[in-house]
């Protein structure tokens, strides 16, 4: 008596299931092709950028001032600007949203008050970054007297930056079991004692790489910088480190790319591609460092 | 006999919320003893222990009344709750080596408490692996991560780590269900060494266990006292109460 | 086993924490407990401030709220007929943003899909490094793009007068938007349990159809929320629609018309207001506008993405 569930009928590939095996077999592709359409951009935007850009790349270009109305020379006092900004928006922002992350995810009960704080964090991640402008004037330029400076731009910066620390910060401490911490109050360790000994060194890369990914954004940010401090020219020495005082306004990168894109007439093509290049290619480095920095610290997990 | 209580419990209540998990209760524990503590799962005998080192202050919705005295002081009313967590000693259910050396984790807390010179807190270190049977293990790599050891290394370090603050009171919280027999029996030679130094509530699931290590054992279930009294007595036909004889022969839990 | 203890010390005297290192203790918890609330603080502050200065123009006499919202007419700069409707602007912010996210929302859950679920490891980690990349793209540098190569691709295949129109704006910001929809798509699809794949598979259904039927009914909030935060970040985006949706007020006819959207009017016209006037204030209640519109989405999209990474 044969039997029955040994027929070779029962896996025949007859037509349904050569149906389903194309079906499958396009789904595949097409979710593959839309994956490449990201892929794709990016390398042609930067290989496009960086084409036309070639004529302008040069070290003189990062280090020489404009010339000539902005039509010849370099973007050196933008570039270092722009370190000045995002130096000192980070001085600000990183320990300020450490703090407050640590607060969120190691002292704060679980009451309504708290709640509140966390609703704060993500509506103050979600503000349109010409509305981060608007409050800059406000508060920085008027309110607190600092006029049109590099103090007003940087803390405008500051306060753009801050809920994405605080975020990323909360994720990173968030990682570390709270078995650890039990076992240490269990022992007399007061909540600091426990934060310092175990879950801040355990944390550490989680919070240097949030902290690393909002440096790029604090560099390729213009409408917050536009209205209070970043300006159109500003005269500086060649290759000068320290050129600007903090009440002054400085020229920055970001906002440089705007004006020779939409404001100065006749400047080369390749000068404008040029200037895209350093402030994108700064902005993709650092980023890479970052994204490094956490798969490095990914192998030398603790436990 | 005739020493006053190291722990007096009274009309212990406590609630998750709304709803009671301990219903009034009153014991005492005897200095220098090992009360045995058993009873099936939520029973409540792991909230009776973070009541008494008050780390039941961390879940948020806990409501505690009556009163726990150590040594005649009210434990809820103390100010200075991290030194009472220092006089208390918990070992917990599953073993936790903290991501620090092993010199580390038994210095961890006597840092805590202030202890700053190298030498003092050597010989602590020293003592506390000893006393918890894992010094000739680990002498040669003091610098290596206490993560890295096996599951019964680690909770004799959590032993090594209860140690290290001079309790008056060492409470284990089921400390075997995680870790093979002959650590676990180690260890029970450990806290028979350590019975002349200290108190120890041994809250476990394995009456055998209890049969085997503590001089008096006390019987909870669902939040109550059944029956507490000396341990020959629990386990054998003369125990008070029939739910008690049942238990202990594995009737049911 | 033998107990070859060393001494215990005679004095059992407790070692307790010297008085400075409280006190820094207490100095430190001090500090984290205000950075904690400081959060709440800014917040309050990006709207008061912004407020304080907005605010004197809706008692102008000039202003009416109604127009404000619902007029399509923006005549800030007229010296006998001043008009502040803002509901050109309000069209080509939804029409660029339309646009973009019908571009953005296949391509991005299509991709997450794929990174989820048909990927080998190495190449999802390849490709959730290039996503972040191309997220941290800045703005301006998007902006730059299609003022220059995209406007110039359209003008060639389109035959538009002008390259800088809602076409523009919608590619660029799809380009935009796409990392983070295929990041917190792949975070809900990763949140469903393997159970229900498993489980369909065993149904005999091919991975298309498991995704089809299964997975994605059961995604369907963190992927609703993924579209969501595309939306806003579209919705908030000022400096790349400044430079490539156009310069023209006016309500578009066709995705070739040239627009201009609420963030980049203000940040357009914010340079060349007089400080204190109608129109400088004006400007300011358009800023509010839009921190209640991406106020409102973000926390939507919150509420659900929370809900998902809970389970």
């Amino acid at each position: 008596m044969a039997d029955p569930n040994a027929s070779p009928a029962r896996f025949a590939r007859t037509a349904h299931v050569a149906r389903k095996e194309w079906a499958e077999k396009t789904a595949r592709a097409a979710f593959f092709l839309m994956a490449i359409a990201m892929v794709v951009p990016l390398v042609v935007i930067v290989s496009y950028l960086v084409w036309r850009a070639w004529p302008s790349l040069s070290w003189d270009f990062l280090t020489d001032v404009p010339r000539r109305g902005m039509t010849a020379g370099g973007i050196w006092p933008a570039f270092v600007g722009t370190l000045y900004l995002v130096g000192i928006s980070l001085a600000v922002s990183a320990p300020i949203g450490v703090l407050a992350a640590v607060y969120l995810n190691e002292y704060a009960k679980d009451n309504w008050f708290n709640r509140l704080v966390s609703l704060a964090v993500i509506n103050l991640a979600g503000v349109p970054s010409i509305v981060h402008a608007l409050f800059g004037l406000g508060a920085f330029v008027y309110a607190a007297h600092l006029g049109l400076s590099i103090m007003s731009a940087a803390l405008t910066l500051a306060i753009m930056t801050l809920p994405v620390i605080i975020a990323s910060t909360r994720e990173a401490l968030a990682s570390v079991p709270v078995a650890f911490r039990e076992a240490c109050w269990n022992v007399g360790a007061t909540r600091w004692q426990t934060i310092r000994a175990v879950v801040l060194p355990n944390s550490i890369s989680g919070i240097l790489t949030g902290v690393i990914l909002q440096v790029s954004r604090a560099a390729g940010e213009t409408a917050p910088i536009m209205f209070t401090g970043a300006v159109f020219y500003k005269a500086v020495a060649r290759g000068d480190l320290f050129p600007y005082r903090l009440d002054e306004q400085c020229m920055a990168l970001s906002m440089h790319l705007y004006t020779l894109a939409t404001q100065v007439p006749n400047v080369k093509e390749s000068m404008q591609y040029a200037t895209a290049v350093v402030l994108l290619g700064s902005v993709l480095l650092v980023n890479a460092a970052a994204i490094a920095l956490r798969i490095w610290m990914r192998g030398r997990k603790k436990w | 006999m005739g020493q006053p209580p190291k722990i007096e419990v009274e009309n212990l209540r406590l609630a998750y919320g709304a709803q009671e998990v301990v219903h009034s209760i009153s014991f005492d524990v005897r200095p220098n003893e090992i009360l045995g503590v058993i009873g099936p799962a939520q029973s409540g005998k792991t909230s009776l222990l973070r009541c008494l080192n008050r780390t039941i202050d961390f879940s948020p919705n806990a409501i505690v009344s009556g009163s726990i005295r150590l040594d005649g002081r009210d434990v809820r009313a103390t100010k200075d709750v991290f030194d009472l967590r220092r006089r208390i000693g918990m070992v917990a259910p599953l073993p936790v080596g903290l991501p620090l050396s092993i010199y580390d984790n038994v210095a961890f807390a006597p840092r805590c408490a202030g202890l700053r010179r190298r030498g003092d807190i050597d010989a602590i270190v020293e003592r506390c692996l000893t006393q918890a049977a894992l010094w000739d293990e680990v002498k040669d790599r003091l610098d290596s991560l206490g993560t890295a050891l096996s599951g019964g290394q680690q909770q004799r370090l959590t032993i090594a780590r209860a140690l290290s603050h001079q309790p008056e009171v060492l409470c284990l919280d089921e400390f075997s269900i995680a870790i093979d027999p002959v650590t676990t029996m180690r260890i029970e030679d450990v806290l028979k060494d350590l019975r002349s130094e200290m108190t120890i509530i041994l809250v476990t699931n394995l009456t055998q266990q209890a049969r085997r290590l503590a001089d008096r054992t006390m019987f909870l279930l669902d939040g109550n006292i059944v029956e507490i009294d000396d341990t020959p007595i629990i386990f054998s036909s003369g125990a008070a109460s029939q739910k008690t004889r049942d238990y202990v022969n594995g009737v049911f839990g | 086993m033998t107990t070859d203890t060393p001494p215990v010390p005679t004095s059992q005297r407790r070692p307790t924490r010297s008085r400075w290192a409280v006190g820094a203790e207490k100095l430190l918890e001090a500090l984290i407990h205000v950075s904690g609330v400081s959060a709440i603080v800014f917040v309050l502050a990006i709207f008061a401030f912004v407020f304080r200065v907005a605010a004197p123009v809706l008692v102008s006499e000039h202003f009416h709220i109604l127009q404000f919202l619902f007029s399509p007419e923006w005549y800030p700069t007229s010296a006998s007929h001043v008009r502040y409707g803002t509901l050109a602007l309000t069209v080509g912010t939804l029409a660029v943003t339309a646009l973009a996210m019908v571009i953005a929302v296949p391509f991005g859950l299509g991709a997450a899909i794929f990174v989820s679920e048909f990927c080998g490891r190495r190449l999802r980690e390849t490709l959730k490094v290039v996503i972040e990349l191309l997220s941290a793209i800045p703005s301006v540098v998007w902006g730059f793009i299609g003022l220059t190569v995209m406007s110039r691709l359209i003008v060639d295949y389109t035959g538009a007068p002008v390259g800088v129109n809602v076409l523009n704006g919608g590619i660029i910001l799809a380009l935009m938007s796409v990392p983070i929809i295929v990041s917190i798509g792949e975070d809900a699809l990763k949140a469903v349990p393997d159970s229900y794949r498993e489980a369909g598979i065993a149904l005999g259904a091919t991975r298309w159809q498991m995704i089809y039927r299964v997975l994605l009914p059961a995604a369907k909030n963190g992927l609703l929320a993924a579209v969501l935060l595309g939306v806003a970040r579209a919705v908030g985006e000022t400096m790349a629609v400044l430079m490539a949706t156009g310069h023209a007020v006016q309500i578009p006819h066709s995705i070739l018309d040239s627009v201009r959207t609420l963030t980049a009017n203000i940040a357009a016209e914010l340079g060349e207001a007089p400080v204190g006037s109608d129109h400088y204030r004006v400007l300011f209640l358009t800023g509010l506008l839009l921190f209640a519109i991406t106020f409102a989405v973000n926390l939507t999209a919150d509420l659900v993405v929370r809900g998902i990474r809970k389970k």
